[in-house]
């Protein structure tokens, strides 16, 4: 069958989907979008969360043909996606998740993990091909390499777009707020405080931009 | 260009000690493939793709042992849009079995599975749906044979044999042929000592089977070459190794397997044997065409090796006034049905199986069984995170039954500098174990009962049960428990552990760059960061290229046993030392004349310049060079280690130590039996942090891990069948942010001379006593006696 959807903006036609495939199959394989990544298809590890109109939800789990006629956004559209929130004006508002302002945690508080040690802001260039050097980031996106909260990287995409979400609907979350909203995301690597560091900073940078 | 080899032992002194430069050691510079991570471009092995491929699946046994009567593919062959079915008729070369140590695993079943998800077909087609179908459409007919399960059903009299006709290098040591191999640690005289021991304890532990349950599975692209060779892209720990093991049995010559590492999704131990590697390559050839392999989350489990269960026999004994006596400890290790790592672990297990503690009166055995449960191999701290359950929990004991604090009497016990190891090796760096117990110990308890002292901002997510909401506080109790740990680093018992690497310093755009290559795996642990850091300190150059990891250069050992900083580090600081060497001979040829102190003064490069000790600048790096390139590749080893005497298991069989220690606290909802840890604290020595912000990384996530098999990892086999019983992420759970406490961690620096930059691995201890520590804390919350792990509901509330 033939899949007309919109990915991060784009209309985007695939052909020849075979109607089991998922739609983290047609991202993935047809469209060559990788960036959703498949930890374990079976909708626990929330590796390939995308925002499927607005809201996240395992690709794994979607039907490719559930998504006719709607609009996904990737890891790969994150920060265009940020960017154009901001431009609109509807990000980083109180939504009625509840929450809000009340036990959030300054820019500073946010930063204690600096006390583990010295933090360059200092990025090194590598990689043979391809850096990414002078990719425009979003906010949460930046956060997570400034954290530390990357390290194999294989649940970062995912954690990304379920962080973002808690920010839009959240700006300054608790810490059992963001453990909430991300525990469907699994990671192997971190033990998770560096992730939540991000969390901590990327809404604490979003209430000092205000 | 000058392109050699040169081999230089660890710890060689130099006669230069490059001063600070920007981006260097110790800073916590960020990832080089941070962006690309954030972004979704980082290309996993995974996410590899190539015009007309196709997808490779492979068909796995259904039984645990069995003979194979018959294999008929012709269905599954006249299916439209499949191009290939092999089974073991179909193998090219005269090799057809791989392993890291002992070839005993077949690249498909020979008449014979040993295992539930031994690999015994394969398919190419152009479609996975299509390729999973085909395979379904093979029919084997198997004939159950008996299972080998545990120790008893192993070593009976009448026992299968799991493998016949065994010919590796520890079957003359080994009392059964169902035991991989057998090593004993006789020291002091046990029966004596045990005359002076006041109180004794005994102890019969068990450890469940712990996946590694790395995020991004098992995958790669094979692509056929013109010459009839392979290309492969895969992800994995050691591409040498692999490649050692891919070229016999596909009938190539190394040269013609072109390896390079993809993105690797974490590795943990789990992607030190081979996996789909040989079975792509096979397909591709028979193809000719590429060929793209990747599991599914049900797959992986079957795909990779995992933690050995153990059973663990102790007995301690100590005076009144709190002194060790003697040890005695029996260690059964559950290979499964391939040797993998075993023969490593059990070398682990026995040699650090006394923790951290001066022991002068040792008696220890350790062995690896071969069976017909899931093979067993690397995982992060092998060998010594079982021991170091069993040790602790031990240590417990015998505090409680002296009337001691336990932390104080670990302390009385605990090792330092100069301690001589059961194998009687003497510890020759900085041993704090009672310093990193003084430190979790000092640090304030979290408040208790914060769900009354908090008021309206108590969180109940933060209670046992947590979302679920099945408690606000009623039945719930804490308690507080401590574990110290012990792990050896780098690679042991005689093995010729070296790294390679490789580094070009040239002029690009006026600027002086250096590229660093090697064939590390950077599985996630941030080796390619220290890398960037170390060419920055040595050459005093801002930028810094690293090259993709490849079989194009020597090779780099694993990333396995908290080995590669030091290793590969090690081996970046050494080439990077003989660039800085050549730079400045050129230096000296070319502007010697003109200033006294390219003769006679101290060089170091900084800031892309060669200056003086005292800071006079000779000249730029760039005009030294002009056009020509500085291009060495050279290997790198630390000290040499001796294989362990198989009587007495004697012998200087590791190269450094390695300390961690835990504090957990917990709360336990006694009447559900549910646990939450509400803190995990740690301190741990790392020698020298290269990379700080890594190295809390690695110590958080390795100390979750331990959590994790306190409290829930474990791969279930059906004793009756041999069948693994939970192959998914909804019944093998790890833990999820809301499982993971806050983790606090101190960190010491206390240098190890003889090791690059003072460094000691630090990858693997955190995952050691974070297990011992929860299980004392769950103990000291219910007063029950816990001697398995992981401890689940049903048996904190006494209805298992």
């Amino acid at each position: 069958m033939r899949v007309n959807f919109t990915v991060n903006g784009r209309q985007q036609e695939a052909d020849d989907v075979w109607e089991g495939e998922s739609l983290l199959y047609v991202l993935r394989e047809r469209l060559g979008l990788p960036g959703s990544k498949n930890a374990c298809e079976q909708g626990e590890c929330g590796s390939c969360t995308v925002r499927l109109d607005g809201v996240p939800v395992c690709s794994c789990l979607v039907a490719a043909g559930q998504v006719e006629g709607r609009d996904v956004v990737t890891v790969e559209g994150l920060a265009e996606f940020s960017k154009q929130r901001e431009e609109h004006g509807h990000g980083g508002a109180c939504g009625t998740g509840g929450g809000c302002g009340s036990k959030g945690v300054s820019l500073d508080a946010a930063k204690q993990w600096q006390a583990h040690g010295p933090n360059s802001e200092l990025r090194s260039r590598a990689g043979d091909s391809q850096t990414g050097e002078g990719v425009e980031l979003s906010n949460i996106q930046q956060a997570f390499i400034d954290a530390g909260a990357v390290q194999c990287g294989f649940c970062t995409p995912g954690l990304l777009i379920q962080a973002d979400a808690l920010l839009e609907e959240n700006s300054s979350p608790s810490d059992q707020d963001i453990r909430e909203a991300l525990s469907g995301n699994l990671c192997r690597c971190t033990g998770y405080e560096k992730i939540l560091d991000a969390v901590r900073l990327a809404a604490a940078r979003q209430s000092e931009a205000v | 260009m000058a392109q050699n080899t040169r081999t230089v032992p660890a710890g060689t002194p130099t006669n230069v000690t490059q001063k600070h430069n920007k981006g260097g050691i110790g800073e916590s510079i960020l990832r080089p493939d941070g962006t690309l991570k954030v972004t979704g471009e980082f290309a996993y092995s995974s996410d590899m793709w190539h015009e007309d491929m196709l997808w490779g699946q492979t068909l796995r046994s259904t039984v645990a042992h069995a003979e194979i009567v018959s294999i008929d593919i012709s269905e599954a062959l006249a299916m439209p849009g499949v191009y290939s079915v092999l089974t073991y008729d179909d193998l090219p070369a005269e090799m057809k079995n791989y392993g890291l140590e002992i070839q005993d695993t077949p690249v498909l079943a020979h008449g014979r599975v040993r295992h539930h998800g031994e690999p015994v077909a394969l398919v190419a087609a152009d479609h996975p749906e299509t390729a999973r179908r085909a395979a379904a459409k093979i029919k084997i007919d198997y004939r159950e044979l008996p299972l080998v399960t545990d120790e008893a059903s192993a070593l009976a009299p009448d026992a299968p044999l799991i493998h016949e006709g065994r010919d590796d290098h520890h079957i003359g040591h080994v009392p059964h042929p169902n035991i991989v191999h057998r090593q004993p640690i006789i020291r002091g005289n046990v029966e004596e000592a045990r005359k002076r021991a006041d109180v004794i304890v005994e102890g019969e532990y068990t450890f469940g089977m712990q996946d590694q349950a790395f995020l991004g599975p098992e995958s790669g692209l094979a692509v056929p070459s013109e010459d009839g060779g392979v290309e492969l892209y895969v992800a994995t720990q050691w591409l040498h190794s692999d490649l050692q093991q891919i070229a016999p049995v596909l009938g190539l010559p190394p040269e013609k397997v072109r390896m390079t590492l993809s993105g690797v999704g974490g590795a943990f131990g789990g992607r030190e044997d081979i996996s789909m590697q040989i079975h792509a390559c096979l397909l591709a050839l028979a193809t000719n065409k590429p060929v793209k392999i990747v599991y599914n989350r049900f797959e992986s489990f079957f795909g990779h090796v995992h933690r050995h269960p153990a059973k663990l026999y102790y007995e301690h004994g100590a005076t009144k006034d709190g002194k060790l006596t003697h040890m005695k400890c029996k260690i059964v290790l559950d290979g499964g049905a391939y040797a993998s790592a075993s023969p490593a672990v059990v070398g682990n297990a026995s040699s650090l199986s006394v923790g951290p503690y001066v022991l002068e009166d040792v008696d220890i055995e350790a062995i690896a069984l071969y069976t017909n449960n899931p093979p067993c191999g690397a995982m992060r701290g092998f060998g010594a995170v079982q021991a170091c359950f069993a040790y602790e929990a031990q240590m417990d004991k015998l505090a409680a039954k002296l009337g001691m604090d336990p932390v104080e009497f670990r302390q009385l016990n605990a090792m330092e500098m100069g301690t001589v190891m059961p194998t009687g090796q003497v510890v020759d760096a900085p041993a704090p174990v009672a310093e990193l117990l003084r430190r979790v110990k000092a640090r304030p308890l979290p408040p208790e009962r914060q769900w009354e002292s908090a008021g309206e901002n108590a969180d109940v997510r933060a209670l046992p049960g947590g979302l679920s909401n099945t408690t606000h506080g009623e039945g719930v109790v804490r308690g507080v428990g401590y574990a110290v740990g012990i792990k050896n680093v780098g690679f042991s018992e005689g093995f010729d552990d070296y790294s390679t690497a490789r580094v070009r310093l040239e002029v690009i755009n006026g600027e002086p760059v250096a590229m660093v290559h090697t064939a590390m795996a950077e599985v996630g642990q941030g080796g390619i960061t220290v890398h960037t850091q170390i060419a920055r300190t040595e050459l005093g150059v801002t930028q810094v290229t690293i090259h993709p990891a490849d079989t194009q250069v020597g090779s780099a050992g694993s990333t396995s046993a908290s080995r590669q900083t030091y290793m590969t580090g090690g081996a970046v600081k050494n080439t990077c030392e003989a660039v800085r060497e050549a730079l400045l001979e050129i230096g000296r040829r070319k502007n010697g004349s003109y200033h006294p102190a390219w003769a006679t003064a101290e060089l170091l490069l900084e800031g892309g310049k060669v200056v003086t000790d005292g800071g006079e600048v000779l000249a730029d790096i760039a005009d030294i060079l002009e056009n020509e390139a500085i291009d060495l590749e050279l290997e790198f080893r630390h000290a040499a280690t001796e294989p362990f005497d198989l009587v007495t298991g004697q012998g200087n069989g590791h190269v450094q130590y390695t300390f961690a220690a835990h504090r957990a606290v917990v709360e336990v909802d006694t009447e559900l039996g549910l646990v939450k840890v509400v803190e995990l604290a740690t301190a741990q020595d790392v020698g020298k942090a290269l990379n700080m912000l890594s190295v809390v990384g690695q110590i958080q996530g390795g100390t979750t891990q331990g959590l994790g098999v306190a409290i829930m990892e474990e791969i279930i086999v059906d004793p009756k069948t041999a069948k693994v019983r939970n192959p998914s992420f909804t019944d093998y759970l790890i833990p999820t942010i809301l499982d993971t406490p806050t983790i606090p961690v101190d960190v010491l620096e206390l240098a190890d001379p003889k090791a690059p930059y003072g460094l000691r691995g630090m990858g693997e201890a955190p995952t050691l006593s974070s297990t011992p520590a929860v299980i004392a804390a769950i103990r000291q919350a219910t007063g029950l006696e816990i001697n398995k792990t992981p401890i689940r509901p049903e048996a904190l509330t006494g209805t298992l």
